[in-house]
């Protein structure tokens, strides 16, 4: 049931912004107010939702909790990590994928909007006026995408290794996707409008992306290797969905 | 066997990360932040930021180590775990 409201929620979105629902981060002050507000309005259901999700997980699976705080942890390397790419400049992976696909799109919203409040604050990366929007890009289309496609490629019957990779790699570069296509939104070419500006912005971030979201797929994949390892001491509820499936 | 194969994906990771470095030995390597606001102004030159960040780190120096910290954060955690991973294998 909980899906289904899931999947109208994001239709609802991608109504909502008919161009994209496609984004490194924003800087500070660099998406204008009313941008910046509607990211946020379509934002806050998914952290409700994920806020509650978090509760349950603490309240009802307290043996889960250590396994929230490892994907949390992940996505504190990895967007803290600036790494340099092909293309001559740097970057860095999201580490969302891994908690998509252990916890679902809606805990893992919440995880990187936390992130994403250290480093505006503190790092003056991204900024507090473009959290909403940033939030959105990494921790709502990042893992939505990474979290179905791992669905996906598992009900094909692609192994979760495969599955977890294409899904953390693809959930990467889906994140600067957006970011492009949410500057495009806010600043279209003059002439000919947003889809010029959407490749050039692309041409910043996504192309700088591929190699560093191929990284972030294969350390996702180290991390599910060594849960997998270990999945007979304690980790045995492992992935969040199969223990749905069977309740 | 994972273990194995954890070693030869970190292998390549680290590869990918390092040859950029070889590649493009000229580049500047800068953040592709700063080129997005480069790109900004030149699709709108009027476009003026709203709104400036909070709190900027002073320097180079102070930024890295934040950044640092973030990361010792995160890998102290991760490191935890797998450490409990193993500690209760010898417990059972």
């Amino acid at each position: 049931m909980k899906k289904y409201v899931m999947i109208a929620y994001f239709f609802a979105a991608g109504l909502l912004v008919p161009s994209v629902g496609y984004a490194m981060h924003i800087m500070e002050g660099f998406l204008p107010k009313e941008h910046a507000v509607v990211w946020l309005i379509i934002l806050l259901p998914v952290l409700f939702i994920g806020y509650k999700q978090i509760r349950e997980i603490v309240t009802c699976h307290p043996e889960q909790k250590m396994l929230l705080g490892l994907a949390a942890a992940f996505i504190f390397v990895l967007s803290a990590l600036k790494i340099p790419s092909l293309t001559g400049s740097c970057s860095h992976a999201t580490g969302v994928g891994l908690s998509a696909v252990l916890f679902g799109p809606a805990v893992s919203s919440v995880l990187s909007g936390i992130v994403l409040v250290f480093q505006a604050l503190l790092l003056a990366h991204g900024g507090i006026t473009t959290w909403g929007a940033n939030t959105f890009s990494m921790g709502v289309a990042g893992s939505f995408v990474a979290w179905g496609l791992f669905k996906m490629t598992t009900t094909m019957g692609l192994s979760k290794k495969v599955g977890i990779f294409l899904a953390a790699t693809v959930g990467d570069l889906t994140t600067y996707m957006v970011t492009a296509g949410q500057l495009a939104l806010a600043f279209p070419d003059p002439v000919s409008g947003f889809w010029t500006s959407f490749v050039k912005f692309i041409g910043v971030f996504a192309i700088t992306q591929i190699p560093l979201a191929v990284c972030e797929g294969l350390l996702s994949v180290v991390v599910y290797n060594t849960l997998v390892d270990n999945k007979e001491r304690g980790f045995s509820t492992l992935w969040r969905q199969d223990q749905g499936e069977h309740e | 066997m994972m273990k194995k194969q954890n070693i030869i994906l970190l292998i390549l990771v680290v590869f990918l990360a390092v040859f950029p470095l070889y590649l493009q030995k000229e580049a500047e390597f800068a953040g592709a932040d700063d080129q997005a606001s480069d790109m900004i102004s030149e699709i709108n030159p009027e476009y003026k930021p709203w709104f400036k960040n909070v709190w900027e780190p002073p320097s180079g120096e102070v930024e890295s180590f934040l950044f640092a910290l973030q990361a010792s954060i995160g890998a102290g955690f991760i490191g935890y775990f797998f450490g409990y991973l193993k500690g209760t294998k010898f417990t059972r």
